[in-house]
């Protein structure tokens, strides 16, 4: 079976399941399938902003949070419906995302994590000082009737993991476009070589900027989807932004970096993990968080390209590469040299496009 | 202006400052020697502080088994964990994160060790001795109040000013751990070689120093100088918490890229002037109470957009 058709069979079989999930599952299981489906929205957003534009962030919660409250606000204080606060809550998120994004042009690696680590201990406290939900505390809880499914042939559970999964769908579509165009490129040309990839013509500062509004509104259309499948925007606990903020770097690092379905991989494999072990040390949530520390470690040592890297390793050894065997890459694993040459090449003449009309 | 309060709230500033001070120097050693700026140091300095507490009181089991005793006394507790961790630091230097640092590796990977370093040791804190506010006993002179359970501070009456031990204590400390510091690098062989590794490593190999025990030398300086700002930041604020400490490093990360990440005179005086401004904020700023955090998240972005350097740093020149 060659690599082409490997591919068609397994998305087949993926999308069969996911569709068909759930009508199988009870709806607890289908509640934490969702809550994976917006996780893996997030680690999209920055898998685009770290992965292939190489700007690191970990303060991904915030704009996750605001995505979240943009949406419980709207459909509480202003009567929307949760559908129509989904694009808005991406605006919000995004508009925070231009307001980092700038200042972020001027610093980079391990001090663009520091200012975004910032952002993330910040927001809790920030959220608690102005928003007022029940009882004072920041935590809104929008009518679970606002939720309720548009579709008489599907349960609540079943409607929301069909709506978290159809946006997310669209997505990752996006995502898998961007990143094969003209502007996925000039983002990895940049990550790989700022100054080459400024002297042919692709303009930094629009690239990284573009690239943070966007991985923020991807965060923020999560934390929109968030609130419909937890119930609840929560500012109350500031470990808990903070924690989502390296979780989701977490499943982008184990799925893949730089891959369109190493967020989905990651995202899934953390929250049934993390479903799987909460409850094992009786009243402490710890246990996960331990797991995925080390976790993170060990993927840097024994899995440098993640799952979904490993798996593709695995198929470059087993399955005959491309169908054409005149492709550059094919002949690039018979001699190292002229591979390395292939792929100079190859990136230059991408870069080459760039700088045409 | 009530002269009294003004003064009161520089005094807090100050003590502050101190552990600020304290935890800036913790990351200004790592950024000598290594260039890293150690996001993990809260955290490591946070089971350290969990680890000062559990000395103090249960100690730690694991499986039944007495790996650490309980019911030492403070002073003592605080030494214990500050060894400890010392040698936990080399450790995590040599195992963790010599492998994936260097010139020719990608600096994705090291950001990512840290980071799992950062989630891995809260939690470990809270697994291998408590997942709750524990009070943290006083290392300074305190007696018995009924509101709490670890006693209140005594103080000095200086006019209408009354002076806590626990401000006193924390400046002593650091205090202290300046002249150490001092002592170490202008009067030692090895400091001499810690700044030698500092100004040109590959150099500094040239003539015979070991520069990898050194760098595994400047983290275990910097997580037991974790370990005491961390216990005494405890004790200073009664208790000690999961969240403590990431609080904590962003203060210290301010004071840090105020004072120039590579001076540590610079972070000494950053870690003043943002504890100052903190408790002036808090003090007279009612607009931001809750969140006095905007002004050490500002004074980063201020810095490092408009004088990377800091105030004291050194000019690096990169080549590409």
């Amino acid at each position: 079976m060659s690599r082409r058709n490997l591919r068609i069979v397994v998305g087949v079989l993926v999308a069969a399941a996911l569709l068909y999930a759930p009508y199988y599952f009870q709806p607890a299981m289908n509640q934490t399938l969702s809550r994976a489906i917006y996780f893996a929205v997030a680690a999209m957003g920055l898998n685009l902003l770290t992965g292939f534009n190489g700007q690191v962030s970990i303060g991904h919660g915030a704009f996750f949070g605001v995505g979240a409250f943009t949406t419980a606000i709207l459909m509480n204080d202003h009567g929307w419906s949760f559908e129509l606060t989904i694009p808005m809550a991406a605006l919000v998120a995004a508009a925070l995302g231009v307001g980092v994004g700038i200042p972020a042009l001027r610093v980079k690696g391990l001090y663009l994590a520091l200012v975004t680590l910032g952002l993330a201990v910040l927001f809790p406290r920030v959220g608690q000082k102005f928003v007022e939900g029940q009882g004072g505390v920041a935590i809104i809880r929008p009518k679970r009737s606002g939720f309720d499914s548009l579709l008489t042939f599907l349960e609540n559970d079943q409607w929301h993991y069909v709506e978290s999964l159809l946006i997310a769908a669209v997505l990752f579509l996006g995502a898998w476009n961007l990143s094969r165009s003209r502007i996925g490129r000039a983002m990895v040309a940049v990550r790989d070589q700022e100054v080459a990839a400024s002297t042919v013509g692709v303009h930094l500062a629009r690239v990284k900027v573009g690239a943070f509004a966007l991985s923020a509104a991807y965060a923020g259309v999560a934390g929109s989807l968030s609130v419909m499948v937890d119930r609840a925007a929560d500012a109350t606990d500031p470990i808990v932004t903070f924690r989502n903020s390296i979780e989701f770097l977490v499943a982008v690092v184990i799925g893949g970096t730089a891959t369109i379905t190493g967020p989905a991989v990651g995202a899934l494999i953390l929250i049934l993990l993390r479903r799987e072990t909460d409850g094992l040390i009786e009243g402490k949530e710890m246990l996960s968080p331990a797991i995925f520390g080390g976790a993170l470690i060990a993927m840097v040592y024994v899995l440098p390209g993640g799952v979904v890297g490993g798996l593709r390793k695995l198929a470059d050894r087993l399955l005959p590469l491309r169908d054409d065997p005149t492709a550059p890459v094919a002949a690039a694993a018979l001699e190292p040299e002229a591979v390395a040459a292939a792929e100079v090449s190859a990136s230059t003449s991408d870069l080459h496009h760039q700088g045409e009309p | 202006m009530d002269v009294d309060l003004f003064l009161r709230f520089l005094l807090n500033g100050i003590g502050n400052g101190a552990v600020y001070g304290a935890m800036a120097l913790a990351l200004v050693l790592i950024f000598r020697t290594t260039g890293l700026l150690n996001l993990a140091q809260g955290e490591m300095a946070l089971f350290s502080t969990y680890m000062g507490w559990g000395l103090t009181a249960t100690g730690m089991t694991i499986f039944g088994l007495q790996v650490l005793p309980g019911g030492l006394p403070v002073g003592l507790a605080i030494v214990v964990s500050v060894l400890i961790s010392a040698v936990l630091g080399a450790a995590i230097e040599r195992f963790l994160i010599r492998p994936v640092h260097g010139p020719d590796k990608s600096p994705l990977n090291v950001l990512i060790v840290m980071l799992g370093l950062f989630l891995g040791l809260n939690a470990l804190a809270q697994l291998a001795f408590s997942d709750d506010a524990e009070p943290m006993p006083k290392p300074w002179p305190s007696k018995a109040s009924p509101g709490s359970p670890t006693g209140s501070n005594r103080f000095w009456q200086v006019g209408d000013l009354r002076i806590q031990a626990s401000i006193v204590a924390m400046v002593v400390m650091l205090a202290v751990v300046c002249l150490l510091l001092y002592v170490l690098f202008q009067r030692t062989k090895v400091g001499l070689k810690l700044r030698a590794v500092a100004s040109n490593p590959e150099s500094a190999r040239l003539v015979g120093i070991n520069s990898s025990r050194m760098l595994m030398l400047g983290w275990a300086m910097a997580a037991g100088l974790g370990a005491l700002a961390g216990c005494f930041v405890a004790a200073e604020r009664t208790s000690v918490n999961p969240g403590l400490m990431a609080v904590v490093l962003v203060y210290a990360s301010a004071a840090a890229a105020l004072g120039g990440f590579d001076s540590p005179v610079g972070a000494v005086v950053g870690g003043m002037i943002v504890a100052i401004a903190e408790s002036m904020t808090v003090g007279y700023v009612k607009a931001l109470s809750t969140i006095e955090l905007v002004v050490p998240f500002g004074l980063i972005l201020l810095v490092l957009l408009v004088r990377p350097t800091g105030l004291f740093g050194k000019r690096t020149v990169e080549r590409v």
